[in-house]
């Protein structure tokens, strides 16, 4: 284990705001906050439904944009991959989210704490591929 | 305007996703990376997460509906177990896996536009256009 890499208090305390903003937006509007059915619902909406998506995600956007701005650290230091390859990553997980109906927020935080078994299913099976590809490529570089 | 109200859940999301090093594809990497130097922080991220909003649901739903109108959906989640959502699982696992980036990360990140997370996040609408279109996804509930 990488002890040095370690940020168990960042990871917690990150976790628990997503956890709160997840529960706001239930509380406001009785939606689950699973960030590719946020998205793709605003790419597809249904009558009404759109609007409150946008100002979420504009939110999101401002979010992340202000954390990097008062802590640094957590600034992105770069990608893993060749444009192309984010690309081809990108569309997998277009594909594989609206397929399977959720992402690591929608399955792995809102599905699991609800209970769902497909959530806890999805997100082991998502974790277990995820794990797989990054293997393969430690052994083939 | 009570649709402008969803800013303040969505700058928390943001901003928890910044703190907690799932907008850091490096971190991602290092924790499914584990077969190599493994980081497990961002284990730590869905027990956080899970841990507050597993109680946010249950408090929510003692209420009749939600504050700014409109059902709320159970405490419980419904949904179907099959071969659809494995398969999907897989493709999401496999993008992610790839670049370490996954839809909210994605978007909490432009703020830093690059080439590669432009052409990820266009790629992910496209990815999502068509299993809405040519394979019947978020079709809307009946």
């Amino acid at each position: 284990m990488d002890w040095e890499a370690f940020t168990p208090y960042r990871a917690l305390i990150g976790g628990a705001l997503i956890g709160l903003a997840t529960g706001l937006v239930l509380l406001l509007n009785g939606k689950i906050a699973g960030i590719s059915g946020v998205i793709a619902r605003a790419l597809r909406p249904t009558p009404g439904d759109r609007a409150w998506r946008l100002w979420f995600l504009a939110g999101l956007i401002g979010g992340g944009a202000l954390v990097f701005l008062l802590l640094p650290s957590t600034q992105t230091p770069g990608l893993l991959a060749s444009t192309p390859v984010m690309a081809i990553a990108g569309l997998l997980v277009g594909l594989g989210t609206r397929l399977g109906g959720g992402c690591t927020s929608g399955h792995g935080v809102c599905g699991i704490s609800r209970g769902s078994l497909p959530g806890i299913v999805a997100t082991l099976t998502f974790m277990l591929v995820a794990g797989i590809v990054v293997y393969v490529q430690r052994i083939g570089a | 305007m009570k649709n402008a109200l969803q800013l303040i859940p969505g700058l928390l999301f943001g901003a928890g996703l910044a703190i907690s090093g799932m907008t850091n594809p490096a971190k991602v990497r290092a924790f499914l990376d584990v077969a190599g130097p493994w980081d497990p922080s961002l284990m730590l991220v869905m027990v956080g997460a899970i841990a507050v909003f597993a109680a946010l649901n249950l408090l929510i739903h003692r209420r009749e509906a939600p504050l700014c109108g409109g059902a709320l959906p159970g405490p419980r989640s419904r949904g179907p177990l099959n071969r659809r959502l494995l398969l999907g699982a897989a493709l999401f696992g496999a993008g992610w896996g790839l670049s370490g980036i996954c839809p909210g990360p994605a978007l909490a990140n432009l703020s830093a536009p690059s080439p590669g997370l432009l052409a990820f996040i266009a790629a992910m609408i496209l990815g999502m256009v068509i299993a809405q279109r040519v394979f019947g996804a978020d079709a809307p509930a009946k």
